[in-house]
């Protein structure tokens, strides 16, 4: 399998306040980095999870990806393109091979638009509107399990999942080599949930589409990811096969985590590692790891040398001085 | 005192609409005991919010209370006047709601929102600040002090969180309604809070109504639970009863649907077939039959009543406990 996106070294920085001095051009804006260098690959028809707690840079790493937002530095190619920098014009091709869903499915669909028209706007779109539009209407929505006639409904007369089935549907409109997907399955139902990961799993197989899930449920991340991403503070922390890192996590936070996950059993034997305080701001990032203040196994040189980007094998990756074994 | 904290019976909440009557909860029966933490599970549009607005008495205009009586230590919520149900919310009931991000006023400090909902207190301005500072540090803010003068948006989402439960239980209410409170928290934050939830609630006495479609969390936090469906309760019982030898089939598929319970990795993942009746125009017998395995005859003509399966175990089925105590 080969590559489809190379993310090198990415970062994404905002500005924040910056008062009148700032305005008349006079000291810089204070920014944050909320991405800061972060490197992936996603290959062809795979499945790459990126986990991490809300502020950590998931939704922002994936909006530079679809180019909603710009980089300032790094390298994102996509079939063997460069993407960074581009201006709208010449994105735009590219964009017809990556879709996005997004987090809010009712939100991100027209209340005033019907079924028809929302999931063939990428059609009109990119301009390809020599097709038969009610045709194509009533074969994505089958593809997704949706009967045809829903074609004819507005958003509110959908349930929260068949909202899901929509967003998928649309995203899948132009046959996208890559599908970005935000959270798809956030205040779901777990039966809910359940088809709508069935679907996506059933149709990455039928289309070999690859996707890049975001998402804080860990119980997501095992059921259809092929490898996953760990992110804290706009970085990687801990990158590898699912299977591997949900048996053999190397970072705490990883451990943590996982630990974390409730389990649905009164009698569950928790083995709990609990971290210390809050996740730090990115206006104050901590010195070195920047896990340190809140890892229960810290020790003297993690709060002075930074740790680098380690393998254990070589497809699993830590950034820790002190693995887990 | 004798007797639930909280005791709604027959409690029937229907919404007028342009489509006919919506009966949105039918002949609800629950109990919440004093001390005890009680948590309801239930897919979305099962009437877990509309049971919330009942009990507080915020219901919207279209909603109407059919038949029924909320028992509240000696009083009957449905049946106090208006008056004295605003003595009652915040004092003696409050709610912590699912969104932290939008629960405090964004252009208020904490400290001026932390003092202004004890006006009924009647204490000094110096002293509603310790007050506050107090709670705040009760729930783990580190420099409760110095914090009291932050805005919202100075905070994390998890402290956002705690903050609103320490407003909440700031009046020492004797029943706390925590409505999805960790939804928007990623896993360690979830615990975090989930674990202050009980201390606090052992520490203060008071009795919570946990409303989660997280499987795990209620089954970490609760001592009983209660399982809606369709604008019903299904079943009813302790934690480990309902968890471990379900009796209503729909408590059983909930269970196995859970992807938490699943360590194999798997490429399909088990559903619930089917949809949720339509409650404007409901089918005769059990509100569950189309999607249930082990529907009989009986299931399409009669609606099940509910049945004592063992003490404090209740579920309304025809055939529960006899021969569909499967496990999972």
């Amino acid at each position: 399998m080969t590559d489809l996106l190379e993310v090198d070294d990415v970062k994404v920085r905002f500005s924040v306040g910056g008062g009148f001095l700032t305005s008349l051009g006079l000291g810089a804006a204070p920014s944050i980095e909320a991405v800061a260098g972060v490197s992936l690959r996603v290959k062809q028809g795979e499945t790459y999870a990126i986990v991490g707690e809300s502020g950590s840079g998931k939704t922002t790493l994936a909006r530079a990806v679809a180019g909603l937002l710009t980089a300032q530095e790094g390298s994102i190619r996509f079939q063997g393109e460069e993407l960074r920098g581009l201006p709208e014009s010449q994105f735009r091709p590219h964009r017809r091979h990556m879709a996005m869903m997004f987090q809010d499915p009712v939100g991100s669909l027209s209340p005033r638009l019907s079924i028809k028209y929302l999931i063939t706007e990428p059609y009109r779109i990119h301009g390809l509107t020599d097709r038969d539009l009610d045709a194509e209407a009533r074969r994505l929505l089958e593809m997704v399990g949706l009967p045809g006639e829903f074609a004819q409904r507005y958003p509110y007369q959908l349930s929260g999942g068949q909202a899901r089935r929509v967003g998928v549907a649309r995203a899948l409109a132009l046959e996208p080599k890559l599908v970005l997907a935000d959270e798809p399955t956030a205040g779901l139902d777990v039966s809910v949930q359940g088809e709508l990961l069935n679907l996506l799993s059933d149709l990455r197989d039928r289309l070999g589409v690859a996707m890049m899930v975001i998402t804080h449920n860990l119980n997501v991340v095992r059921h259809i990811a092929d490898r996953v991403g760990i992110m804290y503070l706009g970085r990687l922390v801990e990158e590898g096969p699912t299977e591997t890192v949900f048996a053999n996590p190397k970072h705490p936070y990883t451990l943590a985590l996982l630990a974390a996950n409730p389990e649905p059993d009164p009698d569950a034997v928790l083995d709990r590692i609990e971290l210390k305080g809050e996740p730090p701001s990115l206006l104050n990032r901590p010195a070195a790891c920047e896990f340190h203040n809140r890892c229960p196994f810290v020790r003297d040189n993690c709060a002075v040398d930074t740790p680098g980007w380690q393998a254990v094998e070589p497809d699993h990756h830590h950034r820790c001085h002190w693995p887990r074994s | 005192m004798a007797g639930p904290l909280l005791d709604i019976r027959d409690l029937s909440v229907h919404y007028k609409t342009p489509r006919g009557n919506l009966k949105a909860l039918r002949q609800v029966n629950l109990e919440i005991p004093a001390g005890k933490i009680v948590g309801v599970v239930g897919e979305s549009g099962c009437g877990k919010s509309t049971l919330i607005s009942a009990i507080l008495r915020l219901m919207s205009p279209n909603a109407q209370v059919a038949e029924g009586r909320i028992g509240f230590k000696h009083e009957d919520l449905l049946a106090v006047s208006e008056e004295r149900m605003r003595a009652l919310r915040g004092k003696e009931i409050s709610i912590v709601f699912q969104d932290p991000m939008q629960a405090h006023n964004p252009v208020l400090t904490i400290g001026r929102q932390m003092a202004d909902i004890q006006y009924r207190d009647g204490t000094s301005a110096a002293e509603k600040r310790r007050h506050a500072a107090a709670m705040l540090g009760e729930v783990g803010i580190p420099d409760p002090e110095l914090r009291l003068d932050q805005y919202p948006h100075e905070f994390s989402g998890g402290m956002r969180q705690r903050i609103a439960i320490a407003m909440a239980l700031m009046a020492k209410p004797a029943l706390l309604i925590a409505d999805e409170p960790t939804t928007a928290l990623d896993a360690t934050l979830e615990v975090q809070v989930i674990h202050k939830l009980k201390a606090l609630q052992a520490d203060y006495g008071c009795s919570i109504l946990f409303i989660s479609h997280h499987l795990g969390v209620i089954a970490e936090l609760c001592d009983e639970v209660v399982v809606m469906y369709a604008g019903e309760v299904v079943e009813q019982g302790s934690v480990r009863a309902v968890f471990h030898a379900p009796q209503h089939p729909y408590t059983r598929r909930l269970l196995e649907c859970d992807p938490g319970r699943i360590k194999q990795r798997t490429r399909t993942l088990p559903t619930i077939p089917g949809e949720v009746p339509d409650l404007a125009a409901l089918p005769q017998g059990c509100v569950f039959r189309d999607r249930c395995h082990d529907a009989i005859d009986r299931c399409a003509s009669e609606h099940p009543a509910w049945r004592v399966l063992s003490d404090g175990h209740h579920a309304a089925c025809h055939i529960a406990g006899q021969g569909g105590d499967r496990e999972p």
